[in-house]
Formats: structure tokens, sequence, C-alpha cells
């Protein structure tokens, strides 16, 4: 089973790794660009194919590792 | 005094770290390896050097921060044992729950590496005993995810419990906007846990305790250290 983390940054942390990606952006001419926020994504693979037991150990790996649930917040998907 | 310092791969202030610990001591100090399960006996303080653990993967210190050995140093700090971790092994103590908040990112996205001031904000605790409170002293920073931050009701703690032991200031003692090259919360440089036994600081007291390396002002964390022992025993 093929599953996707996605670890983003909660909103009011400042990203400063995101504000200077939008800055080269602008200064690329991409148009419209109102705001960057930098995130992670973890492409996962798993042995399980019961869908509840994937979906916790999923959850284990991002609170326990993947993600700083202080300034981050997570999303799991099974694909 | 007995220190361990831990050695994750990656690190490289290890080697700094145990030369001045037996300068102040006149102990050897037990290197530690990360896969160890317990600590040596007798450990009084543990260090958690500074370096690159792990390269700094996913986030800095939190490949480190879940390795074997920090069951054992989560163990003797509840037990009320001395941690000390310094920039690499300050973001270690903050994975790792040992301390609260977080490090980002320094806020001008640029690798500081250069000496900076910072002020001592009390002298009644184990890691600050070696100072004078209001003591300004100079000492160098190497990092790039320096900037601390907390949430606001954590901050209030921190502050209302006296547990910011050291502050980014001038070299005239005043913190202020221009003397927090990392745009750290409250200039913060170093705090301790609640109970006080588990210290988290970005610069490197370490690299300034011998004549030769031109200052000498991170002697008094070391020495006062080796004294808190001393009145023990």
């Amino acid at each position: 089973m093929k599953a996707r983390v996605t670890v983003t940054l909660k909103s009011g942390i400042l990203d400063p790794q995101g504000k200077a990606i939008e800055g080269a952006l602008k200064s690329l001419g991409v148009d419209g660009v109102a705001s960057v926020r930098q995130g992670k994504v973890f492409d996962i693979e798993l042995a399980a194919t019961d869908k509840a037991k994937a979906e916790a150990a999923l959850k284990a790996a991002a609170d326990k590792l993947l993600a700083n649930t202080v300034i981050e917040n997570y999303r799991v998907e099974l694909l | 005094m007995k220190s361990a310092v831990l050695v994750f791969p990656g690190i490289n202030r290890e080697r700094d770290m145990a030369r001045a610990l037996k300068l102040a001591s006149g102990n050897e100090t037990a290197m530690v390896w990360h896969a160890e399960t317990s600590l040596p006996k007798g450990t009084d303080l543990v260090v958690v050097p500074g370096g690159f653990s792990y390269g700094d993967y996913l986030r800095c210190g939190a490949i480190a921060a879940r390795a074997p050995v920090m069951d054992a140093v989560r163990d003797f700090a509840a037990s009320g044992g001395l941690v000390l971790g310094v920039c690499n092994g300050f973001q270690i103590l903050c994975e790792s729950g040992l301390l609260p908040g977080v490090l980002m990112r320094n806020a001008q996205l640029k690798f500081v590496c250069r000496d900076v001031h910072m002020k001592v904000e009390r002298s009644d605790t184990p890691f600050t005993r070696g100072y004078n409170a209001g003591q300004v002293i100079r000492v160098p920073v190497a990092h790039g995810e320096g900037n601390y931050e907390a949430d606001e009701e954590t901050l209030k703690r921190l502050e209302g419990d006296g547990r910011v032991l050291y502050r980014y200031c001038s070299p005239e003692g005043v913190v202020d906007e221009a003397s927090n090259f990392n745009g750290a919360a409250h200039s913060i440089a170093g705090i301790v846990n609640e109970r006080g036994n588990v210290l988290g600081m970005m610069p490197h007291p370490e690299n300034h305790v011998e004549e030769i390396m031109g200052c000498t002002d991170g002697r008094g964390l070391f020495a006062g250290l080796v004294q808190q022992f001393e009145k023990a025993a």
C-alpha cells in the first residue's frame, strides 16, 4: 500500500525559506504569487493491507518523527 | 565531576567539549556512542555536543533525539542528573522533549559563525554559578538554525520562572534587536527545563576556555559545574 504524509508549518510560524522562495518567484516574473509556505512530502510504502492499521502506523510515524508538532501540522493520505 | 559526552554520527564538537571538561575537572570524559542503552556508572553530567548529527536530515537534531542512548538520558534527567546541550545538542534536547520549543532557521537565513555576547541572567544555578548575575560574556556561535521559538504560553512560563539563563546582548550588555542576530524569541540563547537540571544553549562556551583561543569567557560555565559537584561531595 502506498501512502503520502504531508508536513506543513502551522499558520503563524515564520517561514523564512518560504519567504525567500516567494521573493525568487516574484523576481522571475511569475505573476500573482501572494505567498509561499514550504513543507515536506514523504512517500511511504507499507506492508500492511489493512487500511485502518496503515493509517494508525502513518499517524504514529508522523507524531513520533516526521513532524515536530510544536510547529508543524501533518496530513496522512492512502494512495 | 564525571562527565559523559554523547557521540552521534555527524557530531563534530565532541572533542572540543571533552577537552574543556577535562581542563575544568581534571578528569577524563567518557565518550558515549549513540547506540548505547546506558550511561557509564557514576555519571554526574551528560553533554550533548554540537555538530550536524545525521547531516541535519529531516530537522536539526530530529533523528539523534530518537537514538537509543536518549532513553538513558531521559531517565538520567528524570532522576535529577545534569544535562548540557550545546548548539546541535540544544536542538536535540528540544526535539527529544527534554526542553520546550524549537530552534528555527535563523531569521536572516544565514549561517552565522562569529563571536557574540550574551548576558548571564542569574548566577544561582548549576549552569551559571561560575558567573555573576548580569555578567556579559563573549562566546562563539556557529549555526544556521538557532532562532529559538516557542508558543506565547511557554515563553511566558520560561520568563516567569527565570528559566532563561543566557540572552544575546550587545558588548555593553544591552539586550536589543541589533544584538539578536538569529531572531530568537526574547533574544534567548539558553534555557533550562522546569526542574532546572537540563540546559540547552546555542553558543559554544567550550571554544572559549584557553588563552590560545583568544578568550576564556566560557570557563565559568565549566568551572561552575565542577564547583557544583565539589560542594555536593
